[in-house]
């Protein structure tokens, strides 16, 4: 086989993954611009699209600009409770649905399908609809930012949970029964920690919609700012060089989550295989 | 009632006999019937096989027994205990699934230690290393399932059922998952424990051979009902509906006109000849009948030549295939009014393989036909695959 | 319990092996809270809305809103925003296109040629939701600035006279505050929501069909757009819809990276509601969209013949 023809070969079976992986890295570069801009040093020059000098200030402040910290503040406690309450009433309603039949079970799913393929503009100004006719329009604040959270993270929520519920082996809960544990023995030793690893996937993912939200939140926040409306009004001045700290650290951490689950479950395999 | 459930657990000597009995047990879906009112009696210490085909009630029966199924009417019964309604996890029966049901989360000995701590038993661990000493397991304790082949999971199945020392244990086609040369070890393996251990064990399979190797009796099930039920021998050498003389091995079964009984033997007219049964092994007494004879029990030779222990003979069959298999060669020989018979013949070097297209007349001896009812369908149990 | 009823010792109801399944009210119990939830907070909040936007329009938060069904409402929005709502689709469109191309190289190369790093790929493909959205737009900003080396190479390849040509772009050879931008915004923001349903739908392909098509098609690309397309279309349907809806609802690429000339209905809706207050206009214009996206989907499912997604 003459050189040209094996060249030809091996880009023909490499090149859809090096396509797959080019569009990967593409998908990287605005994170890799944001981890960049962190380190920048505007103090120059207004224009904060543009690199212009290494420094660690920007880590060593991060909350200087004001109103900033008390925005990253709020959008972590609703994240947290926005997370915990959808974790908790979508568990539930994966476990009736795909564990219970009852009257209304299609009518239940397709209100769970319709948040995840309506667009944020409609959900939010729907909401924010309901509370100015409701009387509530002066109110709006924590309460109504927390309400509209819960609302799109629960289909999330479900959606992962009956996923990994409907994966689970009917046999091994039957088992369990037959080797004399009762229903909840069974729930506690066999089902709940095999559904277990659904519910944090769907918790994580809950908290990163949540903490990410901008559309929804912003019809229905009244005076109060999250970070990423924090963000979004910032633009118009030119924003902080510090909300890319807060970028960067939210990624790694959300990074270091997932790959030390992952090194953890490969360490524990090749114990046990040892 | 709840007194009567723990004494199922805990007073197990109380009556002699602990034979699980079956009256009337019927399990009716929507649309089907899938046990239909079933009597049946597994003596203590036994080991019983299902057999049948899938869909025939046997998976049902052993899921009612196990309570993970509630039977529509009927009762079941261990000893003097009543267990129809009883929850799974208050009768003294343990169960190894088809697919091992292993739980992923928990290692091995976990696994195995399920059931007694369930019940509150405490220091299991002796009893857990005996237990997989039983299964050659040992070394294998601290794995989790997923890293184990099928044999082994197999294996940690039945200690995980065993160690909980059930006065049934349930075995859902166990084998099944399993290829062939395992299985032949583990049918072995099963037999040796529960001859060790000596508790009841119900074998659901439709593997006839699997069946035959283990079990002391078999009952074989047909679309919710037991067909026929013995030791498998009886069932094998004497079965009394065309199901079970097909699905059991294979049978030749030729169209025959019930002529009367004559002493201990019932006479029949074959295709013209004259053949005959003995009485105890007579399913149908007149009218048409089926004339049933195992292929192995069949002898031939070319046509005039000498039979070697003849019987009765039946001549003017040609040969339209032969396959050579090794121990014996299989025949099919066409017969003047048109149906094929069967013929195995061992290989004991005797005589030369007849080809193709030979004229040869076959004969059996008398005492090994069967007869049976004209009304049922020749081809029932006849596995298609 | 129908025939031997008698012989049952105890309630057969109350033992009903093996699981809790059967118990009807359970089942209601564990979805309760959560059907609430989204009842109040999802579907009356949308009753509200068509309500709101058949209010007299003459009204204000101040002074409140009343019922009289005007429905010129619907045909004064309609007419005053329709450049946005086409906008709208249009862009949407077009980033849902380009979605499925790149998305169809990255999830065919993760489904086939990935190998063990599946895993690792497939956590990538995500990890950008990790960062928050309005960062990584922002970051087009600079990635697009007009000094940038982006924008140099498109001029030195003439892309941007192309672009310029097919009217996503001015004559000024910019690339950031052009039609450009907002859909390569809207393109790169939703990718994720294309590669996963096209990952879940190649991945159940048996590998076996494909070799088998390059055994009776002569080429890979016959071999391709014959059977292994046709098989992905599931997580085609899937994947269109989910970058489809919520691009066209999308204001915040439109807004970031765009001009006064971008602005989609997004835009239009936010602002009718939290800077001028109109209620009406906004609920009408909100309702549009929906019934658009709501029109559109139904009729992309039926023609594409995938009606069980749900």
């Amino acid at each position: 086989m003459s050189t040209l023809a094996r060249l030809r070969r091996w880009i023909g079976k490499h090149l859809v993954l090096g396509l797959g992986l080019l569009v990967l890295v593409y998908t990287f570069v605005p994170i890799a611009v944001v981890v960049l801009m962190s380190f920048n040093n505007n103090s120059k020059s207004k224009n904060v699209y543009k690199f212009q000098d290494f420094t660690w200030n920007n880590w060593l402040h991060p909350f200087k600009p004001g109103g900033m910290k008390d925005s990253v503040i709020l959008s972590i406690e609703i994240a947290l409770l926005a997370t915990l309450v959808a974790t908790i009433l979508g568990t539930l309603a994966a476990f009736a649905l795909s564990r219970h039949k009852f009257v209304g079970r299609r009518a239940a799913n397709l209100i769970i399908f319709l948040p995840m393929a309506s667009p944020e503009i409609v959900m939010g100004s729907s909401l924010l609809a309901l509370f100015v006719s409701r009387g509530f329009g002066g109110q709006l604040g924590f309460v109504t930012i927390l309400i509209a959270h819960v609302m799109f993270c629960l289909s999330f929520v479900i959606v992962t949970v009956k996923a990994r519920l409907s994966g689970l082996d009917d046999n091994l809960e039957q088992a369990a029964m037959d080797l004399y544990a009762n229903e909840v023995q069974t729930f506690w030793r066999v089902t709940f920690p095999l559904v277990l690893p659904g519910i944090i996937g769907a918790a994580l993912l809950s908290f990163s919609l949540s903490f990410d939200d901008f559309i929804i939140t912003n019809l229905n926040a009244g005076q109060e700012v999250t970070f990423p409306m924090f963000v979004y009004g910032a633009n118009q001045r030119g924003v902080p060089m510090q909300v890319n700290v807060i970028g960067t650290a939210m990624f790694v951490i959300a990074i270091a989550i997932v790959l030390g689950n992952e090194i953890f479950r490969r360490r524990q395999e090749k114990a046990l295989a040892a | 009632m709840s007194q009567l459930h723990e004494s199922t657990t805990t007073d197990r000597s109380a009556s002699g006999s602990r034979d699980l009995r079956l009256s009337g047990l019927t399990k009716e879906y929507a649309a089907f019937t899938a046990v239909k009112s079933l009597d049946l009696v597994v003596p203590q210490g036994s080991f019983f096989a299902l057999l049948g085909p899938s869909g025939c009630g046997k998976t049902t029966t052993l899921r009612m027994v196990a309570g993970l199924e509630t039977p529509t009417s009927g009762t079941i019964h261990l000893g003097d205990t009543e267990i129809t309604y009883a929850k799974p996890y208050k009768r003294p029966v343990n169960t190894v699934f088809q697919n091992y049901a292993l739980f992923p989360h928990l290692n091995i000995s976990k696994n195995v230690a399920f059931g007694l701590e369930r019940r509150g038993v405490k220091n299991v661990g002796q009893q857990v290393a005996d237990m997989l000493e039983l299964v050659e397991l040992t070394s294998q304790a601290h794995k989790k399932p997923a890293q184990m082949s099928g044999g082994q999971q197999q294996r940690v199945a039945l200690a995980r059922a065993l160690i909980n020392q059930p006065e049934v244990l349930l075995l859902d086609e166990p084998l099944g998952a399993l290829d062939l040369k395992l299985r032949r070890g583990m049918q072995l393996e099963l037999k040796r424990i529960q001859t060790e251990v000596g508790l009841t064990f119900v074998h659901v399979t439709h593997d006839q051979e699997e069946a035959m190797t283990m079990a002391d009796t078999i009952a074989v099930m047909n679309q919710g009902v037991i067909e026929q039920m013995g030791a498998p021998n009886d069932l094998y050498e004497n079965p009394t509906t065309t199901f079970v003389a097909n699905f059991l091995g294979q049978s030749n079964l030729i169209e025959a006109e019930i002529q009367g009984r004559e002493g201990g033997q019932v006479k029949v007219r074959v295709q013209g000849a004259v053949a005959s049964i003995p009485a105890e092994r007579a399913h149908s007494e007149s009218g048409k009948g089926w004339l049933g004879i195992r292929p192995e029990k069949v002898l031939i030779a070319e046509a005039g030549q000498p039979i070697d222990a003849p019987g009765d003979v039946i001549t003017g069959g040609f040969i339209t295939d032969v396959s050579f298999v090794g121990v014996s060669t299989q025949y099919m020989v066409k017969m003047p009014w048109g149906q094929e018979l069967m013929v195995f013949e061992q290989n004991t070097g005797a005589r030369r393989m007849l080809p193709v297209g030979t004229k040869v007349d076959v004969s059996w001896r008398p005492e090994y036909a069967f007869l049976l009812d004209a009304s049922q369908d020749a081809k029932a149990g006849i596995e298609e695959d | 319990m129908t025939s031997t009823a008698g012989i049952a010792p105890a309630n057969p109801h109350d033992t009903a092996a093996p699981a809790p399944r059967g118990r009807k009210l359970t089942g209601y119990w564990l979805i309760l809270p959560a059907a609430l939830w989204l009842g109040v907070f999802f579907v009356i909040p949308f009753y509200s809305l068509v309500s709101s936007s058949l209010f007299d329009p003459n009204g204000s938060v101040l002074t409140g809103y009343d019922m009289t069904w005007h429905f010129a409402n619907y045909f004064d929005a309609i007419n005053d925003y329709k450049a946005q709502l086409w906008r709208s689709i249009w862009y949407a469109g077009i980033a849902t296109l380009a979605c499925l191309v790149i998305g169809y190289v990255l999830a065919y190369a993760i489904a086939f040629k990935a190998g063990r790093w599946k895993n690792l790929m497939l956590v990538l493909v995500i990890a950008p939701f990790f960062t928050s959205f309005l960062l990584r737009t922002l970051s087009w900003k600079l990635i697009l600035a007009d000094d940038g080396w982006v924008v140099g190479f498109a001029q030195t390849i003439h892309l941007t006279n192309l672009l310029n040509f097919i009217g996503l772009t001015g004559t000024d050879d910019r690339l950031l505050a052009t039609p450009f931008a907002v859909i390569a915004g809207l393109t790169y923001n939703f990718l994720p929501f294309m590669v996963l349903p096209l990952y879940a739908s190649l991945e159940k392909i048996d590998v076996r069909l494909i070799e088998a098509s390059s055994d009776l098609y002569a080429s890979p690309i016959r071999g391709f757009f014959k059977v292994t397309f046709p098989l992905s279309l599931p997580g085609v349907v899937a994947g269109t819809l989910l970058t489809f809806i919520p691009a066209a609802g999308d204001y915040i690429n439109a807004t970031l990276l765009g001009n006064t000339n971008t602005k989609m209905v997004g835009n239009v809706i936010q602002s009718l509601f939290t800077t001028q207050g109109d209620y009406a206009a906004a609920g009408a214009l909100s309702v549009t969209l929906m019934a658009i996206i709501v029109g559109l989907v139904l009729v992309y499912v039926r023609t594409s013949g995938t009606e069980d997604l749900v």
